[in-house]
């Protein structure tokens, strides 16, 4: 039988094996304090490779929204529904979606919390704080 | 020795390696200026709009003729090739078989919809250089036709993991950030986008080619349905065919043709982020770098810019590019569209052949803001030509507010 491979990928794996466990982890270079988001091999600020990995709060301020209306085909069931780009409190922005339906702001505070993305792994999502 | 002097000897094919070392002393630290390294000799559309008789390859193919006739040169001339195209397995090979052109200096920058407006930069460069001395930028896509929707698809490998399970839709749905973070910070609102839209659709009125011509109000643009707020379905783009060839010319080549040359002034490029979450600021664009680049090279100021096109994938691009570029000063935008200003016979010309909003939108939009810009210079745009155009600005937006190229085009 032949063997079973499969894909390996070091900047996503922890990331996603971290939300699974309920943990927002990001990435903080030891050489410029740069935190960094998303998750990758080398500093995007200074170059430095191999940067260490930190967990988040999760307590942020949303940095931008929006309600999409006409979905991609695979979220057409659950439009509408709302994106958002948040600045974390330690100092790296990410998008997330709004958990509910409840009216949403720039500026408005927001809390992390996992729950089953639409290929039934968990990732973040936001509530209003 | 000054740095004219040094251009002489630089652009001297039998230069020495002395005269070259003193030039780079002299040029240290500076990069050759690209103004009037190349002119603009011939550009043209294919068929646009829905064109269910095509291929990418045929558009093309109609459009480099068209262009080359416009120019009033062969295909034997040409010896450089820069494309751009989201089909085939390698559009660039696969486009010059097809011409039957075996170029000796190719460019396939994919930099998204502003990819023409950095293979104008390209070109100059590489004319200057002496790599090649005619060389022809092509775009087709029969995204409409075959009804291509790869522009929708949510990908979910690499960077785009972290995005994917939000459901943004891509593009319209970065703008859309875009736009709340500004009408946030600003105040800026929808009416004044669109107005933009109206606008736009009173030059499209203007140009037989637009494919959509009727006139539109305020009202209809803000009643055309929510696509991802703040976003309307009249606030974005069209979904169309088409493609577009414009033929690039050294200064020896242009002073042999017939029509009159349209000169590169200047030129300056920017590479910012691939997806919207890594966008450093949402309200300012790589268009603030590439412009600037653009405006130093020409030696010329904002008010003397007579017509512009910029690229309008969505209201918000513009008004974005518009503060990026210094035309009005950051959170200005939204007055400085309104009211029909950028329309025909406002002040400011914007966008003058109906845009991406209203003429024809075939997926990378930018080689078409070259093609305007060139037929206003030229005084060839009837109904819609803006009286005494000498200066005009060209800026192409690509990816999610990821790309920008600024052009400075002139007459003589
Ligand atoms: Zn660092």
């Amino acid at each position: 039988m032949a063997e079973e491979t499969q894909a390996i990928d070091p900047d996503g794996d922890p990331y996603w094996q971290g939300a699974a466990e309920g943990e927002l982890r990001y990435r903080k270079c030891g050489a410029c304090d740069a935190s960094i988001f998303y998750p990758r091999s080398i500093c995007p600020k200074c170059g430095a490779t191999d940067p260490d990995w930190a967990v988040s709060k999760g307590e942020g301020s949303v940095y931008a929204c929006s309600t999409v209306h006409r979905a991609p085909p695979a979220f057409a069931d659950n439009a509408p529904y709302t994106v958002l780009l948040v600045d974390l409190d330690e100092g790296f922005r990410m998008m997330g979606g709004l958990v509910g339906t409840e009216a949403i702001a720039v500026g408005d505070r927001v809390t992390v919390t996992f729950q089953d993305g639409p290929n039934g792994r968990p990732a973040p999502y936001f509530t209003p704080a | 020795m000054d740095f004219c002097a040094c251009l002489e000897i630089i652009r001297n094919v039998e230069r020495t390696a002395e005269s070259q070392a003193e030039c780079a002393a002299v040029l240290w630290g500076k990069s050759l200026s690209l103004k009037k390294a190349c002119a603009i000799a011939g550009v043209a559309e294919s068929r646009l709009g829905v064109v269910p008789d095509s291929t990418v390859l045929t558009l093309q193919a109609e459009a480099f003729a068209a262009a080359l006739a416009d120019a009033g040169l062969e295909k034997s001339d040409v010896d450089g090739v820069l494309v751009s195209g989201a089909w085939g397995r390698l559009p660039q090979l696969q486009i010059c078989e097809y011409l039957g052109i075996q170029p000796k200096y190719a460019d396939s920058t994919s930099v998204g919809g502003a990819s023409f407006e950095f293979h104008l930069g390209h070109a100059a460069a590489a004319i200057q250089a002496r790599l090649c001395k005619v060389a022809v930028i092509l775009y087709g896509s029969t995204q409409r036709s075959k009804q291509d929707k790869y522009i929708f698809q949510i990908r979910n490998d690499l960077g785009y993991q972290y995005e994917a399970p939000y459901g943004l839709p891509t593009p319209v749905g970065a703008y859309a950030l875009a736009a709340s973070r500004h009408f946030a910070e600003y105040g800026t609102t929808s009416e004044q986008l669109a107005d933009l839209a109206v606008s736009t659709r009173a030059w499209a009125g203007l140009n037989p080619k637009a494919y959509r011509r009727d006139p539109l109000t305020r009202d209809e643009v803000l009643d055309s349905g929510m696509i991802a707020s703040p976003l309307h379905r009249l606030d974005c783009c069209l979904f169309t065919d088409g493609g577009g060839a414009v033929v690039v010319v050294s200064p020896d080549v242009a002073k042999t043709l017939d029509k009159p040359p349209v000169w590169l002034l200047g030129q300056g490029e920017s590479l910012s982020h691939a997806q919207i979450s890594e966008m450093p600021d949402l309200t300012v664009t790589p268009a603030s770098e590439s412009g600037k680049r653009a405006f130093e090279m020409a030696g010329v100021s904002h008010d003397q810019i007579d017509v512009t096109e910029i690229y309008d994938s969505f209201t918000i691009t513009v008004l974005l590019t518009l503060e990026s570029l210094g035309f009005c000063k950051p959170g200005e935008g939204g007055a400085f569209l309104a009211n029909g200003r950028t329309g025909p016979g406002g002040e400011f010309p914007l966008n003058t052949n109906g845009g991406g909003l209203s003429y024809c939108h075939p997926g990378q939009y930018g080689i078409f803001l070259i093609i305007e810009a060139v037929r206003q210079l030229r005084g060839e745009c009837d109904a819609r030509q803006v009286a005494d155009a000498v200066l005009a600005l060209i800026s192409g937006t690509g990816g999610v507010l990821s790309s920008n190229s600024t052009c400075i085009l002139g007459l003589e």
